[in-house]
């Protein structure tokens, strides 16, 4: 007799816990195909916007592979899609990640052409000072289109891909020396890469099904 | 226990027991997302949403849950909820979620919602619960807007910037902007305008408190004299 408030207390938890369990499950269930949706779209417009739109057929999320270059790519492990048309290469995506970000790494897509020159740099994901340093964002300021549009390891020469502040050719913020200055490193650094790896960027095997965001935006 | 009149409901939530204002509850979303009005307000109608739910749960299932694991109930229903509000953003309202989304879990730590429930929803029947819900997570809702749009005005010369991402692409015309040369207080937007701003706001609360009090003193000891009119 004196148990059974007890029983009866843990089957109401029990019960309660079972529905809330149902209700994530059904939840999730519905909104799991939009999800997926939205975070392909959304790395889809991301991709688009460095790569003309005109000279991609394929679909890029998935002639994917994975290289490793902690050195010049900044993480251990760092993707590549493939952009071809016709078959034929046009450019590669990288997301490398700049490792010394004033506020901790900053995750980078950055598409190279087939002749070199760079399609276009974008911030997937960062840190920074907001007003300062996050003027990297191309919501924020235009900075990351005006320096890296077109930009090559000839044009500046290598020696010069550094800030003005250094004696280079890529402009500061006033107040914010370290944010570009590490993106402008890791630029470079990812030229260089797709230099060293050339043919075999767009001759490796795709690997298959994109791979999980983690947390990116 | 008998009802409590709508009209005292409302009151309370948007002004006399404001959670945000006059609780304090709920701090941390509260200084973390108003970084701007748009932020603020899809929070808080994130958290509004929660709170009608788990109010009205709870309200419904105020006498079939032991008062033994009354705490452990309640804390459940409301994980369950904001973990469907927050797939539902996902999936609705990706690039918002993208700003907010760190933030969603954290409506389950907002203590105003156990608050509600423990101190409202499991005493009172659906219909005032459901009021209840609606009012607190308005005024609530009205403190954050506020809160992040004068740190956007004051940090970033905007006001709702990128309303777009909430509410569609009609509220774009809702944007505005100080103007292309505003330099923007950094401190607006780093978390201490955050604290700034909220001791700011409940000094106004309770400022004008204070007027409404003194007129009203006022008025009673000697009816026949018209106070001037004060601006709060």
């Amino acid at each position: 007799m004196k148990k059974a408030p007890v029983l009866i207390a843990a089957f109401i938890l029990g019960a309660f816990a079972v529905g809330g369990v149902g209700l994530v499950a059904i939840t999730h269930e519905l909104t799991d195909e939009r999800i997926a949706a939205n975070v392909r779209a959304a790395m889809l417009r991301k991709v688009q916007a460095i790569v003309p739109a005109d000279l991609m057929d394929n679909d890029p999320l998935q002639d994917r592979i994975e290289v490793s270059d902690p050195d010049l790519l900044g993480a251990p492990t760092t993707q590549v899609y493939r952009v071809r048309s016709g078959g034929d290469p046009v450019a590669v995506i990288l997301d490398p990640t700049v490792p010394d970000g004033y506020a901790g790494p900053i995750k980078l897509l950055v598409s190279v052409k087939k002749d070199g020159t760079l399609g276009g740099v974008r911030v997937l994901e960062h840190h920074e000072t907001p007003g300062l340093g996050d003027k990297i964002d191309e919501k924020k300021d235009d900075w990351i289109k005006d320096q890296f549009n077109g930009r090559s390891l000839g044009n500046p020469p290598e020696d010069k891909w550094l800030v003005k502040r250094d004696g280079g050719e890529f402009d500061q913020f006033t107040g914010a020396t370290v944010t570009p200055r590490s993106i402008v490193k890791a630029v470079k650094n990812t030229l260089l890469f797709v230099r060293e790896q050339g043919e075999i960027l767009y001759d490796a095997p795709a690997i298959a099904a994109a791979p999980k965001q983690e947390g990116a935006s | 226990m008998a009802d409590k009149p709508y009209g005292s409901i409302v009151s309370d939530g948007l002004w006399t027991n404001n959670q945000a204002l006059v609780a304090l509850l709920g701090l941390c979303p509260l200084l973390a997302t108003t970084t701007s009005a748009t932020n603020g307000l899809g929070m808080g109608l994130a958290t509004t949403c929660v709170l009608v739910l788990s109010n009205v749960t709870i309200s419904l299932i105020r006498n079939l849950v032991r008062p033994e694991v009354r705490l452990p109930v309640f804390v459940l229903v409301i994980a369950s909820f904001v973990t469907a509000v927050e797939l539902t953003m996902k999936a609705f309202f990706f690039e918002l979620y993208n700003v907010l989304g760190l933030f969603i879990p954290l409506i389950v730590t907002n203590c105003a919602i156990i608050g509600r429930a423990e101190a409202f929803a499991s005493k009172n029947k659906l219909d005032r619960s459901l009021a209840d819900g609606l009012a607190m997570g308005m005024g609530f809702t009205l403190v954050l807007m506020t809160l992040g749009g004068v740190r956007e005005l004051l940090g970033q010369g905007t006001l709702f910037y990128q309303a777009d991402l909430l509410l569609g692409e009609a509220a774009k015309g809702l944007a505005l902007s100080v103007g292309p040369d505003f330099q923007g207080a950094l401190l607006a937007i780093l978390p201490p305008g955050a604290f700034i701003g909220l001791g700011l706001l409940i000094a106004l609360k309770n400022l004008v408190d204070k007027r409404v009090q003194q007129r009203q003193t006022a008025r009673t000891e000697a009816p026949e004299e018209q106070e001037p009119q004060t601006a709060g």
